[in-house]
């Protein structure tokens, strides 16, 4: 039994909200790091229901193209929070308020 | 294979949950490999057989990695200390804001109508028709892509490396 696409329609939308809300109540610049990453994952799933649906292959050449980006985000991210803890000692985002005027 | 669907749904939400509402960041970390896991046999059931093999060697594997690197060399012990701002007022507006995100998304889910699309080339494996697409049509952006790695590598290098005075 196969399953729907709106089943994978209605995880993604629930993933992609936990991601928000980490992002929105989080602190640390590493957890709200992560939740991006949840929400990237969130639109990869999307993706991979609807080139089930269609039976076409581009939806997970998407993906394949989203991951790469993803891990190139990921590099020069955590090379800036790396950065910013060398300059600050924390990484809590509502430290850095130097650029609020 | 809806029960699995299920099941592996489930996991990866509770997952999720605890990423975000973890306090310690290593403890997130760790959650959210098991979430890229869940999701990546979510893949597996919707006959995306490479995207989940990359997910794991990716996502679960190479990215992961490299969090729980930094997070061990910060070397964070305590949790998050309490913020200036009351910090349950933020967390009301952020839910509140992330629900309301949810429901434009729920509503145009269920907004769309759905048409059959082309079938699959027959007779080609996944990580085969992949290829093939990979190389033709696909061809630029995946050329655009190792020079995207490739500015990513110096920029992390060069970030990294220079004391931001």
């Amino acid at each position: 039994m196969v399953v729907p696409v709106q089943y994978y329609l209605a995880l993604s939308v629930a993933l992609f909200a936990l991601g928000v809300i980490g992002v929105l109540i989080r602190r640390n610049a590493l957890v709200i790091y992560m939740s991006i990453e949840m929400m990237l994952n969130a639109v990869n799933l999307a993706f991979i229901g609807f080139a089930d649906y269609f039976k076409a292959v581009d939806g997970q050449m998407f993906v394949f193209f989203v991951l790469t980006v993803a891990a190139a985000e990921v590099a020069v991210g955590l090379a800036l929070i790396v950065a910013i803890f060398r300059n600050r000692g924390d990484v809590y985002v509502d430290n850095l308020n130097i650029l609020k005027w | 294979m809806q029960i699995l669907f299920f099941i592996l749904g489930a996991v990866a939400l509770i997952s999720g949950g605890l990423v975000v509402f973890q306090k310690h960041p290593l403890r997130s970390a760790l959650w959210l490999i098991v979430n890229f896991f869940a999701v990546a046999g979510i893949y597996l059931l919707a006959h995306a057989e490479f995207i989940a093999a990359i997910q794991v060697i990716v996502y679960a594997g190479a990215i992961m990695v490299l969090f729980l690197f930094v997070i061990m060399l910060m070397n964070i012990r305590q949790p998050e200390a309490d913020p200036k701002i009351p910090f349950i007022g933020r967390k009301l507006a952020g839910i509140i804001l992330a629900g309301f995100t949810g429901l434009i998304l729920i509503y145009g889910v269920t907004k769309a109508t759905l048409t059959a699309g082309k079938e699959m080339a027959p007779g080609l494996g996944n990580t085969e028709s992949i290829a093939r697409s990979l190389f033709t049509d696909y061809l630029l952006p995946f050329e655009v892509t190792s020079v995207l790695l490739l500015v990513a590598i110096v920029g992390a290098v060069v970030l990294a490396k220079s004391k931001l005075k």
